[in-house]
């Protein structure tokens, strides 16, 4: 990306945790444990001195109140240089995208060089809440003066308000929960059972022959359990290694049960995880002899009426990327899809090659185009591997790197839909 | 001092205090109408007079147990302790504890006040635990009691060695029982006999060798300044490395620790992290604190992050192959790093033949347990060169150890002059002494363990292949004697055994004692003959003066030595 000073951001490394089912190996950690193992096992592997570091762009989707502004807590935490400073980003499951293209306009405005970017996400430590009642008194019972008061600010709660709330992940603006909403889109898009279940299949498959083949010793670190350091947790434990078709076809759809398409097969998992990636402008990367995996060449962001298909802002992102970078689909070695659920991927990818589409809402452009299977997620994505929220951005961005060298390309698309209608795509290159 | 209290009374002085006040500068704060203190790190109080064989000299024993109770006073005085602002104002050695920009303006106030005539707020209320004290303290026959425990702890552990603390608990009893005039008479008479004693004389000379230690950078070239580090690898996860890792973290340095495998890296992690906790348990540490030392320290099984290390520590298998290999992966994992090995036994120039930087190579030999042993011997090899000895001794410095640069050569100083010692005490076995019998002469004479306890926890086995390998060297003065490498060929190793010349299984723990089956596999069998204390205390204490004497005529550097 070269604008003002002209620098391109250098991404020099990434690692991540295994990801893991919530409520299974990581279940006793929180946001800020996960986002701390991560951040230093990345400065280690980047064999890098910390006070090289100027900033910590960091986030985590479903936050903590205690800690508001995860980012800084993470560099503290981690023992980094106190002087490093930190603020938190949010863009739900784009939310690590986010650190990484904030970090690179820093960069190319020269106002840093070196920044770790990256997110975390506990859903084993989700902060169960209050109503709304319950905490309006509560708040008006510590302004009250007498015991009295305190008690009678209790008055209009109801037993049934004293039941914790949960986080939900529902839109705030439509009521509907993520799958209802992929539900819809599976729908209007005639997205079928069968295709959705083949999808998260091939997911699985090819995210069981990566592991199986080593593909991800470089980008998965090992994390030895605190605070015993007994249990060790080296790989993701979502993917089905034994995944068969037949299997995905026996699931209850859980979003509608009468009529739909969306199962706990074809879905990403509530997933825990972590995520970071280590960018310098290319200069300083050049000047500390770093051999950086590639470089950040554009990105895009794009909104949808929430109301309309949630989960479809990628089919504007992503012809937007390709616009602003003056590529077309075929130039590219490689594209990365973030898999919040089959339906969606699909749902995307049948926009990128749609004429209708483009004429209906691309002002009549040329569609993209179709993306060969064999450049389209070739480890598996999101459903295979995991959604850890934050941190997906981040893996995305690292796995699509360790591929492009693997298969000696040289550019590689990602595109990640996210909650409230957003979608983000950049483009990665080698050289 | 009395001076000054006698002012106090008439024109209030209140001391502040910011930084150190021991000894003498506590006293003259005791002689003040109100102590205020900074709530600095730096900021201590405590009467240390003890610890250089003398007692405090101005007042010390008689102002302080009556400001903070006998017991409380005692603590101190007797141990030469010293404590921070908090403890103090719960002790009620100051009276109040506040940020050092408002130190001054507090004790102003404080001094103002005192002067038209309000009283020196009360001191913390009394908790339950203290009235017992009180009611302990109050009485005669309970004061008795105290003494007399006092007494007895001190004899304990002085073992008749160090008078200044028994002199220091005459001084206060004195003082309490008949009056401040005999107290203040008693504390200088004592005090003057103390002084020119050869106790006392011993500790300063200590004291100032210490003190000229820490200035000493390890090289004689005063233009060789020690390299920055801000990154140790840990190669070794086992006791020693943890240990390592752990003194490292603890003084902010971070450590990259690597071990081969999970099991092994995760028992090192627990060990670290089992040490802060329990610091932080004794509220040594606060909890964030100790979570931060943690995160210092990142484990891994294979070389990632050791490039970016300064210096890389082995403690991996004691054997020479073991540690070349390692030394030719680590040149080529980290080409820019040093390399210090905490052998024991090997020599640094042996192990250096294996590497393409023999100058980055040098030898940094811990003590078990790392966290509580104070010494660490630095070992200059012939090819070392000064700035690797000056960063490595900085580093030790930086971890709190007392660091001592010497020769490269079998067993370095501190293993070469305790093997004849050793080997003395085994000789004494086979000749028939008792076990315990040789360990309470020596520990008598003054060392902290008997030299066959002292064997128990380094390893049987490794004191003997240490023991031929001192032989090899050095000839026959350090010969083992023969039939003794029976005790570790039936697998009697030790305390990490279980099984050595004490029983590690079904005593209570601080509990000692011989097992006795251990004689079984010596001559003599269980009944033990009897050989004078003198002759065990001379024959093995001889032995390791010989040996100083013989590596003294060597040593790198006799005018350091000789300070
Ligand atoms: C879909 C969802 C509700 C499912 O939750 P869940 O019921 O806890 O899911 P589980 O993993 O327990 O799976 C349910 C069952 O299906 C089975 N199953 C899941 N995938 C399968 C597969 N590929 N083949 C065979 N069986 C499968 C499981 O084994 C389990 O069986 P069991 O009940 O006999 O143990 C949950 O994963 C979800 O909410 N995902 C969406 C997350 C989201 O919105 N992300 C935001 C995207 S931007």
């Amino acid at each position: 990306m070269t604008n003002r000073t002209g620098r391109r951001t250098a991404i020099i490394g990434g690692v991540r945790t295994p990801f893991v089912k919530a409520g299974t190996s990581f279940r006793n950690l929180t946001a800020l444990d996960l986002g701390k193992l991560v951040v230093s096992e990345l400065v280690q592997r980047c064999e890098l001195k910390p006070r090289e570091i100027d900033q910590i762009v960091f986030g985590t989707v479903i936050p903590s109140v205690q800690m508001p502004n995860i980012a800084r807590e993470v560099g503290l935490a981690t023992g980094l240089p106190k002087e490093i400073e930190a603020y938190t980003v949010v863009r739900a499951c784009a939310t690590s995208l986010q650190a990484l293209t904030t970090a690179a306009d820093a960069i190319s405005a020269g106002e840093i060089d070196c920044a770790i970017v990256g997110g975390s996400e506990a859903m084993s430590d989700v902060p169960i809440t209050y109503s709304r009642p319950v905490a309006q008194a509560i708040v008006t019972a510590s302004r009250g003066k007498t015991v009295v008061d305190k008690i009678r600010a209790f008055s209009d709660v109801s037993p049934r308000d004293l039941l914790p709330v949960p986080p939900a992940i529902a839109e705030y603006s439509t009521g509907l929960s993520m799958g209802e909403s992929a539900e819809k889109m599976a729908k209007e898009n005639g997205i079928s059972r069968e295709a959705q279940d083949a999808f998260a299949h091939r997911s699985h498959t090819k995210a069981a022959k990566a592991w199986d083949e080593g593909t991800f010793s470089k980008e998965v670190m090992r994390v030895l359990l605190p605070p015993g350091f007994e249990e060790a947790v080296v790989e993701d434990n979502v993917v089905r290694k034994d995944s068969t078709l037949e299997g995905y076809a026996k699931l209850k759809p859980v979003f509608d049960r009468k009529y739909g398409s969306i199962t706990a097969g074809n879905s990403s998992p509530l997933t825990d995880g972590a995520a970071a990636l280590l960018v310098m402008s290319e200069d300083k990367a050049r000047a500390l002899g770093m051999r950086p995996l590639g470089y950040l060449r554009e990105y895009a962001y794009a909104a949808v009426d929430p109301n309309w298909q949630l989960l479809q802002a990628p089919a504007f992102s992503v012809p937007k990327v390709l616009r602003r970078a003056g590529m077309k689909l075929a130039d590219l070695d490689l594209v990365e899809i973030h898999e919040a659920f089959a339906a969606q991927v699909l749902s995307n990818l049948q926009a990128f090659a749609s004429k209708q589409f483009a004429d209906e809402h691309l002002g009549g452009a040329e569609p993209i185009g179709e993306v060969p299977d064999g450049k389209l997620n070739p480890n598996g994505g999101s459903i295979s591997l995991g959604h850890p929220f934050a941190a997906t951005g981040a893996r995305l961005v690292h796995q699509a790197l360790r591929e492009l060298a693997a298969r000696n390309g040289n550019s590689a698309l990602i595109s990640i839909c996210a909650a409230g209608g957003l979608g983000g795509a950049c483009i990665l290159t080698r050289e | 001092m009395d001076r000054l209290e006698e002012l106090s009374r008439k024109k209030p002085v209140v001391a502040a205090i910011h930084g150190p006040a021991l000894g003498g500068g506590l006293e003259l704060a005791l002689a003040c109408a109100s102590r205020i203190a900074s709530d600095d790190r730096r900021t201590q109080l405590g009467q240390p007079e003890v610890q250089l064989g003398v007692i405090p000299g101005a007042g010390g024993t008689q102002r302080l147990p009556r400001l903070i109770g006998i017991a409380q006073a005692l603590d101190l005085i007797l141990t030469g302790k010293s404590v921070r602002a908090g403890k103090a104002r719960k002790l009620g050695l100051v009276d109040e504890v506040v940020p050092k920009a408002i130190l001054l303006d507090v004790a102003r106030k404080r001094a103002a006040a005192l002067a038209g005539g309000r009283p020196a707020p009360k001191r913390s209320p009394l908790v339950p635990e203290k009235l017992q004290e009180v009611a302990l303290e109050d009485n005669p026959i309970g004061r008795r009691f105290l003494f007399h425990e006092a007494r007895k702890s001190i004899r304990k552990k002085t073992r008749g060695h160090y008078p200044a603390p028994e002199k220091a608990l005459e001084a206060v009893r004195i003082g309490i029982e008949e009056g401040p005039e005999a107290g203040y008479r008693a504390e200088a008479e004592r005090f003057g006999e103390l002084v020119v004693g050869d106790v006392a004389r011993h500790l300063v000379e200590i004291f100032f060798a210490t003190q000229e230690l820490k200035k000493d950078t390890g090289v004689d070239d005063p233009s060789v300044k020690p390299a920055r580090v801000e990154k140790i690898g840990m190669l070794g996860a086992g006791l020693m490395g943890a240990g390592i890792a752990y003194v490292s973290v603890e003084a902010g340095i971070p450590v990259r620790l690597k071990d081969r495998d999970d099991a092994s890296l995760g028992r090192g992690l627990r060990q670290i992290a089992g040490i802060l906790d329990e610091r932080v348990k004794r509220k040594r540490l606060t909890f964030r604190d100790g979570e931060e030392k943690l995160a210092l320290v990142s484990g891994t099984t294979d070389y990632s992050g050791f490039k970016s290390c300064d210096v890389v520590i082995e403690a991996v298998f004691e054997d020479l192959g073991v540690k070349q290999t390692t030394l030719k992966e680590v040149e080529r994992e980290a080409p820019a790093v040093i390399f210090a090995s905490n052998t024991s036994s090997i020599p640094i120039g042996r192990i250096a033949e294996a590497a393409q930087r023999p100058e980055k190579v040098v030898g940094m030999h811990f003590f078990s347990p790392v966290d509580k042993m104070p010494l660490l011997e630095v070992i200059r090899a012939k090819s070392t060169d000064a700035q690797t000895v000056a960063t490595v001794v900085a580093i030790g410095k930086r971890i709190g150890k007392t660091v001592i640069v010497v020769n490269d050569g079998p067993g370095f100083y501190t293993s070469r002059i305790l093997g004849p010692y050793l080997n003395e005490a085994s000789y004494l076995i086979l000749e028939g002494a008792a076990v315990d019998e040789i360990d309470s002469a020596l520990v008598d004479f003054g060392f902290p363990v008997g030299p066959l306890q002292l064997l128990d926890e380094v390893g049987i086995d490794v004191g003997s292949k240490v023991a031929h390998i001192m032989q090899g060297a050095f000839g026959d003065r350090m010969r083992p004697p023969e039939g003794f490498e029976r005790i570790a060929a039936s697998g009697r190793l030790g305390r990490k055994a279980k099984k050595g010349f004490y029983k590690y299984e079904g005593v209570q723990k601080g509990e000692k004692t011989v097992d006795e089956t251990v004689y079984e596999l010596l001559p003599g069998g269980v009944r033990r003959g009897s050989i004078p204390r003198e002759e065990i205390v001379e024959r093995c204490v001889l032995q390791m003066v010989n040996e100083a004497a013989y590596s003294g005529a060597k040593f790198h550097d006799r005018s350091r030595s000789a300070r």
